[in-house]
């Protein structure tokens, strides 16, 4: 089995939102949810880069060890995914998350933030794959049908890569050593405690 | 000679222009690479970089943020790693604290009460009783006390429940209980506040430490040997109880709130802090009232037939 990752290459990131917009069309999230977003560092100045994060389905995620239900779990392609069923909506994977992939349907409402909702790397849910519940909790399940993420696969730069773990890996290292730079491997360290050499 | 002048100027002019571009040039040039090649990257922030200076100190700030063109500003953070130290703590350090405080209360309860037994009337019951609290009171103290144990019962199963009741419950049962439990912790905090502040309304005079007070200590207070040492309306031992409900009660309450407001005054880093105050004082708070509830009940005689006995 493949070992599912996300990279996105900040060096080609242009700042379109395309993968903001996809994810969104792709899975019907509701108004006020971003499951994945543009991050613009030094904006304006210098040596400015993009970043597009989701959740990046970390090795040893933190939102599953301290989630007070248990209602995470990791597939055979490493992907982390939850029930929406078990999950309390307390918040607790929000505080433990490095990337703010979590997300709630209410900000407030004396903490009833309602079920969360987060990146799904396309996989859906606990549900059966393309059933309606799956489609209605977590969106479309491209991946099961042989489909890699809808944010990377329309990236106009190809700046967002989504696959298997060593396979991206080898493009982005083919590319730093063809053009000579690169800012590394935005979150990688984090997540899966490793990084690229560029 | 006007003409001259006119020269003179242009030609300062140019001069002082052929400065500024000299000064600016050698800034561009280090944007090249040895062969004379843009090297892009050159001044492009590096994560490294970015994440070596949050842990580098106080002015890093506690994540690497950006601009986000979507409506969520609270989105322009891209990395947090304080989340990793929050989970460290609510996963290990709160374990201990927890386990060393609460269960560590119950052995040392359990050893005294085998030493000591239940503290009796020395001469038995005089026939008469006093009204040492009116009904409001003892209103009071029943509706917060009540609510404290919800609350401590709920509050714990969602740092211990997944370890200790889900394998019991099992994951659907486990989380309907938590869901149920989690509206019972938010809604019952209000009574629970409410009581807290009555509390310190009704009995703050009569709760000021003074001298009896050492007194009262030094001579073991009727726990610690056989001696009665006077107190006014609360001895020292009550003091503190009302002292710690007060203010752990006060304490939590105040964190609590801004875990169920997220975003109310508050940032992630905020609410991280919150939480670790908010289950720290808590597990305190719940060593110290089983200590009360112990001396309440079995602790101390007199809990069973309060009420004056009709025989």
């Amino acid at each position: 089995m493949a070992r599912m990752k996300f990279l996105c290459d900040a060096d080609r990131c242009i700042e379109c939102n395309a993968c903001v917009t996809a994810c969104k069309n792709e899975h019907e999230v509701p108004w006020g949810i971003n499951r994945r977003r543009v991050v613009t560092i030094n904006d304006g100045k210098p040596g400015e880069r993009s970043v597009s994060m989701a959740c990046m389905h970390c090795t040893d995620a933190p939102c599953a060890a301290v989630c007070p239900v248990n209602c995470f779990y990791t597939t055979a392609d490493a992907v982390v995914l939850h029930s929406k069923d078990l999950c309390i909506g307390c918040g607790y994977c929000f505080y433990a998350c490095p990337f703010g992939a979590p997300q709630y349907p209410k900000v407030g409402n004396f903490g009833s933030r309602g079920k969360m909702d987060k990146c799904t790397f396309c996989a859906g849910g606990p549900e059966a794959d393309h059933s309606k519940e799956e489609y209605e909790k977590y969106g479309s399940n491209r991946l099961a049908e042989g489909k890699l993420p809808l944010c990377a696969e329309m990236c106009s730069t190809k700046s967002l890569l989504a696959g298997d773990g060593d396979i991206i890996a080898q493009i982005y290292k083919e590319r730093v050593v063809r053009r000579g730079y690169g800012s590394g491997a935005w979150g990688w360290k984090t997540a899966y405690k490793e990084s690229i050499a560029t | 000679m006007a003409g001259l002048f006119a020269n003179a100027r242009f030609i300062v002019a140019a001069l002082a222009l052929a400065l500024i571009v000299g000064v600016a040039a050698p800034a561009g040039a280090q944007q090249r690479n040895s062969d004379n090649s843009v090297n892009p990257t050159a001044s492009a922030v590096k994560e490294d970089q970015l994440l070596n200076a949050l842990k580098s100190g106080p002015g890093g700030g506690d994540s690497i943020s950006g601009r986000v063109s979507i409506p969520d500003q609270k989105s322009g953070n891209l990395i947090q790693p304080a989340g990793q130290a929050w989970r460290a703590f609510h996963e290990g350090a709160l374990h201990w604290l927890a386990a060393i405080a609460i269960l560590g209360m119950l052995a040392v309860l359990v050893v005294f009460y085998l030493m000591r037994g239940m503290v009796k009337l020395e001469n038995g019951r005089s026939g008469r009783s006093i009204v040492r609290f009116n009904a409001f009171e003892r209103g009071v103290h029943w509706m917060t006390a009540g609510c404290f144990i919800v609350l401590a019962i709920t509050g714990l199963n969602i740092s211990f429940g997944k370890s200790l009741l889900l394998p019991l419950f099992g994951a659907d049962a486990f989380a309907a209980w938590s869901q149920w439990g989690k509206y019972a912790h938010n809604y019952l905090s209000f009574p629970f506040t409410l009581g807290v502040v009555l509390m310190l309304l009704m009995w703050v005079a009569n709760n000021i430490p003074n001298g009896v007070d050492i007194a009262w200590i030094k001579r073991g207070g009727g726990i610690v040997g056989n001696d009665h040492p006077p107190a006014y309306k609360f001895n020292a031992g009550q003091k503190v109880i009302y002292w710690i409900v007060v203010l752990g009660g006060g304490c939590v309450a105040t964190t609590g709130y801004f875990l169920m407001f997220p975003f109310y005054g508050t940032d992630i880093a905020g609410m991280q802090l919150a939480q670790v105050i908010h289950a720290t004082v808590a597990v305190l708070f719940i060593a110290a009232m089983i200590a009360h509830i112990y001396i309440g009940s079995i602790g101390m005689d007199g809990f069973s037939r309060s009420r004056p006995a009709a025989a």
